[in-house]
């Protein structure tokens, strides 16, 4: 390594900072026959950071990971990787590790001769190899393995030693394709935290594909939300939860309520006849819009309907009406209680409410009581379908 | 974000990807073994169909001839030998069909012909492309050419080549040919309809009883693929000839025509039915047993409800199989045939005994027309086969049913008998001094020098062809395989690839030896050095089990993670890395399969390379057939039971190497 990828580089002009452009990616097509799996992608990615690719099956996430590694070229568009035109480069000539949902291990080779695979004819010898490769083990945490064939260990552990010879030659960017998919629920909360670890140990760009939003949420410093093929939101995990973009993302993350409403005048909504107020929202009165609101933002009220922060003021609270509890339905750590209004008409409302909060207000079925739905926290958004 | 259209790609150009060197050098290698499948197959079908259109015949109106007086003066009249004819009526219509060979002489146009007389004759070809012979100088060209009576003899008329359907004409208005259709179909579907009967119940036997000796039994049905085809026709000879051992048991019919036919083809179809129908049946998914069981059904009912319904794609796979292998088959009807003609036997007549390769080249065709019907709706039916299997299937445990176990071990020992006593006959014959005269034991029939058909170094030169054909076959099928499995893109090129591959399978061996004839026997042909060497009965024998082998391959490479390639690729290494160190010890089971396939066949394989090998390169399949056809069945019988045992000898190496090889590289299979 005497040269580093730096020093050949055109001299530099910034400040090297938290937020380098490592990977930019813009108006990226793909399309398979007739079949537009990609529409006009367009994403950046900063050196050192974990972007996860989240969404439905066959919403195109995949194809863009291909699309990024070389493996399936995109039919239109550019890919930027370290300033340098990749577009159309073959996998070899890119730079880049990946791990596959199905592992992808040589069963013929024993696990260090996996690790060492993408070592060899780079120019290090013998002994630089089985020090790198035993440096590898210790780093995944496996370092007794080395002389296992890969069916002798258990998923987990062949997906620790995918990620070790991913991450051997030392790439600028770690792929991951839906690494945990196959994994049982214990063992993949368990590896997440350690790849996450690990990635910033390293501090390698990564990008991982996955369907499932729990990982994405969890891992990731951004997600990028994709669906039929268009990117539907980029955002930290918090942005993407707590200020959707629009309908799809609401309702593919989380739990959300959604209520056939009509905009009102700024910052309010009509429900059935309503006016409750709400986020500020770009509709013009009399637009018909979905209001939503997540379960665990509504707020139960008691009689004195004092807010939770100043049990001694009494105030009124806005946005509140009574409801009554149609069904409850235990769920161990808390309570979903299905709320009926008329406003609401045959809809019903759906709330989290702790244990704590049942006990105290008295809930049981069939009994009313008084609710708020934050303005902060009612949304509007326009209906899907409608364009 | 509004105003970009989502549903069109935008206008400009796709995005063309870079070639890597790896990809550049797998599509070479690709296009090197399609080019191979071209020149040894594609090319030589296609010649064979030509030559099947080429028709020849003599235009006696393209000459003109005059004759002159005692003295040598041409003042008489210029004639036509068509207005000759016309006048004599020497010849009719249908004699002036020809060969590509066919000559006519002059002489007969003129009734007071004498070689001593002093008259002088002269002929010219009325055009250029004219042909005619004076005694072997060919004359072209519109010259007149002089000649006296005593070499006027010696002139020749060559036929003219066109394009059409003459030969077919001919085929289907002469009875003795046409026939060989009906009688191949007959003999086929009556053979197919026992063998898959048999071996139907013989699998079923071995996977749904508790019977015992079942590896033994698996091990009997599998011996009839040891040996040549024609074996078991030399064996009906010695049973039920004219001197058979047990001939009354025919009651006066002659074994030599259908009957014989019938009972050959069921011995050596019967393993590839039995491999088929057991497969089906092993892959029988327990629960729906269970299910009629609780459903109070009669075994009776069950067995139309559940197992046939199971096993009917393998049925009607094997069906076609056999029906292929029989009506395709040469060996057998040649030796035990007698006047019975078949299409495969009429090719070989029409090639090696008339010399006329136009006609049989129309045979081939016409064979070739049931094959790959045959061979496609196999096709069909096996790619419905795979979504029977379910992964949650259970499999079906057989439970001991004494009565119907005894019954079942005594039909396997009856069957077994068949086989078994088919090669014990051959066995026995083989040792005889002199059958039925002097039955004391000898070796005299083992001294194949002193008999027709190449002796002791056609068993050599077999054993040699076996061992490249396993050797080189392996190595091009295998890398075929891969490259068109897992190379990137370039996806017309691996369609057509695979199209390729599949073809040989369709293609009957009589029809591909008959092809390679036309093709590699041209003089004009670059390739012609290697007609009547060991290389092109190699290659022909790899081409003719390409299939196959090429299919065992495929799956095996299926079953391979798909994105080992990907893994590979990202670390930057060699593709050709990957495929030394993973693929091929991976698939070593495969690899070895095929090349054990291969050995046997080109060890058993009479029918591409009978019109193939020359004097330097005789076969031990092929002097089986020849000491066969100059009577001397004993050798010939001793040649068939040395291939037998050489082949059971592959066979035992192939498993102790496998084992061996397993134990090594496959540890990995044992957790």
């Amino acid at each position: 390594m005497l040269d580093s990828p730096t020093a050949k580089m055109a001299p530099v002009t910034e400040q090297p900072s938290q937020t380098e452009l490592y990977l930019s990616i813009e108006n990226l097509w793909k399309a398979f026959g007739d079949f537009i799996a990609l529409k006009n992608i367009a994403l950046d990615l900063n050196e050192r950071e974990f972007v996860c690719f989240l969404g439905p099956s066959g919403c195109g996430k995949t194809t863009l990971l291909r699309a990024i590694a070389g493996l399936d070229l995109p039919t239109k568009g550019t890919v930027m990787q370290e300033g340098k035109d990749v577009t159309n480069l073959p996998p070899s000539e890119r730079d880049f590790g990946i791990v596959f949902q199905s592992y992808a291990l040589f069963p013929n080779l024993t696990i260090e001769k996996n690790i060492a695979f993408g070592l060899e004819n780079t120019g290090r010898s013998k002994s630089e190899i089985a020090v790198r490769v035993a440096e590898l083990l210790q780093l995944v945490g496996l370092p007794e393995q080395g002389q296992k064939y890969p069916a002798q260990l258990s998923g987990g552990q062949q997906q620790r030693i995918a990620l070790a010879r991913a991450i051997a030659t030392n790439p600028g960017l770690l792929l991951l394709d839906e690494p945990l998919s196959a994994l049982d629920a214990k063992v993949r909360v368990h590896l997440r935290h350690e790849i996450k670890e690990l990635q910033r140990k390293l501090g390698v760009t990564t990008v991982m594909v996955t369907h499932d939003q729990e990982e994405a949420l969890a891992m990731a410093d951004r997600v990028v939300v994709m669906n039929h093929g268009v990117i539907e939101q980029i955002g930290t995990p918090t942005e993407i939860y707590r200020q959707p973009a629009n309908l799809f993302v609401a309702d593919f993350i989380g739990e959300m309520n959604q209520i056939p409403a009509v905009a009102g005048a700024s910052e309010t909504v009509v429900i059935g006849g309503q006016e409750l107020k709400s986020q500020a929202h770009k509709f013009n009165a009399g637009e018909t819009v979905v209001a939503a609101i997540r379960p665990e933002d509504i707020i139960p009220h008691g009689d004195g309907a004092r807010s939770p922060g100043a049990p001694d003021v009494v105030k009124t609270p806005e946005n509140a009406f009574d409801v009554e509890i149609a069904e409850m339905e235990f769920l161990g750590s808390f309570w979903r209680c299905r709320l009926r209004h008329e406003i609401f008409g045959e809809a019903e409302l759906i709330t989290d409410l702790s244990i704590n909060a049942v006990r105290r207000l008295g809930l049981t079925e069939g009994v009313s009581f008084k609710i708020e739905l934050p303005q902060d926290r009612l949304m509007a958004f326009e209906p899907a379908g409608a364009e | 974000m509004a105003d970009v259209q989502y549903d069109t790609l935008p206008a400009g150009p796709v995005i063309k990807g870079k070639l890597s060197r790896d990809d550049i050098i797998m599509r070479m290698s690709m296009v090197i073994i399609a080019i191979y499948l071209i020149v040894t197959m594609v090319f030589p079908l296609a010649a064979m169909l030509s030559k099947s259109f080429s028709t020849y015949m003599f235009d006696l109106s393209a000459y003109e001839l005059q004759v002159s007086d005692k003295e040598g003066n041409f003042s008489g009249e210029i004639v036509t030998p068509a207005q000759l004819n016309a006048e004599l009526g020497v010849l009719s219509d249908n004699d002036l069909i020809a060969g590509s060979d066919s000559r006519l002489g002059l002489t007969q146009f003129f009734p007071d012909f004498s070689f001593r007389s002093p008259v002088m004759y002269q002929i010219r070809n009325t055009s250029e492309t004219g042909r005619f012979l004076v005694g072997s100088e060919l004359q072209t060209g519109t010259a007149w050419v002089e000649l006296d009576s005593n070499t006027f003899r010696r002139v020749q008329l060559r036929p003219e080549k066109s394009t059409g359907l003459g030969n077919f004409i001919s085929y289907f208005s002469t009875p003795a040919l046409f026939n060989s259709i009906k009688n191949s179909v007959v003999i086929a579907v009556i053979s197919t309809i026992i063998t898959v009967t048999l071996a139907f119940w013989f699998a079923y036997a071995l996977n749904r009883s508790c019977m015992r000796f079942k590896g033994l039994f698996r091990l009997v049905a599998m011996a009839p693929i040891l040996v040549p085809s024609l074996l078991p026709g030399i064996a009906l000879v010695y049973l039920f000839g004219n001197q058979g051992m047990i001939k009354e048991l025919l009651f006066g019919a002659s074994i030599y025509g259908p009957i014989g036919i019938v009972i050959g083809s069921v011995f050596f179809t019967f393993p590839h039915a039995f491999i088929i129908i057991s497969t089906a049946l092993a892959i029988s998914d327990a629960r729906l047993y269970e299910a009629a069981a609780s459903l109070r059904s009669t075994p009776w009912r069950t067995f139309w409800t559940v197992t046939i319904p199971g096993a009917r794609y393998g049925l009607i796979s094997a069906a076609f199989v056999v029906f292929n292998l029989v009506i395709t088959d040469f060996g057998l009807p040649k030796v035990i045939g007698g006047q019975f003609n078949v299409l495969a036997v009429d090719i070989y007549k029409q090639v090696i005994g008339q010399q006329n390769f136009e006609m049989g080249a129309v045979v081939s065709v016409v064979l070739v027309v049931p094959a790959i019907l045959a061979f496609a709706i196999d096709r069909m039916v096996q790619s419905k086969q795979v979504a029977l299997l379910s992964a949650r299937s259970v499999p079906y445990q057989p439970n001991p049913n004494p009565k119907a176990d005894r019954i079942f071990l005594i039909y396997c020992c009856c069957v077994a008998f068949f086989i078994m006593g088919m090669l014990a006959v051959c066995q026995f014959a083989a040792l005889i001094k002199f059958w039925p005269y002097d039955l004391s034991l000898s070796l005299k029939n083992y001294d194949f020098n002193r008999m027709d058909g190449g002796g002791w170094g056609s068993y050599f030169n077999s054993i040699k062809l076996a061992l490249l054909t396993a050797v080189i076959g392996t190595c091009v099928v295998f890398f075929g395989a891969y490259l068109v499995e897992k190379s990137n893109g370039f996806k017309t090129g691996r369609a057509i690839f695979q199209m390729f591959a599949m073809l040989p399978m369709a293609i009957p061996g009589m029809v591909l030896g008959l092809a390679y004839i036309f093709f590699f026997n041209n003089p004009s042909n670059p390739l012609n050095a290697i007609y009547g060497t060991m290389a092109i009965l190699v290659i022909c024998t790899v081409t003719h089990f390409y299939t196959v082998s090429h299919l065992t391959a495929v799956t095996a490479l299926k079953q391979m993670d798909r994105e080992f390639e990907s893994v590979s690729s990202s670390l930057k290494q060699p593709t050709l890395k990957l495929f030394g160190r993973v693929t091929v010890p991976v698939c070593l089971p495969a690899i070895l399969d095929i090349s054990i396939y291969l050995f046997v066949n080109a060890m058993t394989t009479v029918s591409a390379v009978v019109f193939l090998y020359s004097p330097s390169t005789t076969l031990a399949s092929i002097a089986v057939l020849n000491m066969d056809d100059a009577g001397d069945i004993a050798p010939a019988a001793a040649m068939g039971m040395m291939i037998f045992y050489t082949n059971a000898a592959a066979r035992i190496i192939h498993l102790l190497v496998s084992r061996g090889v397993l134990a090594r590289t496959q540890r990995w299979r044992t957790r």
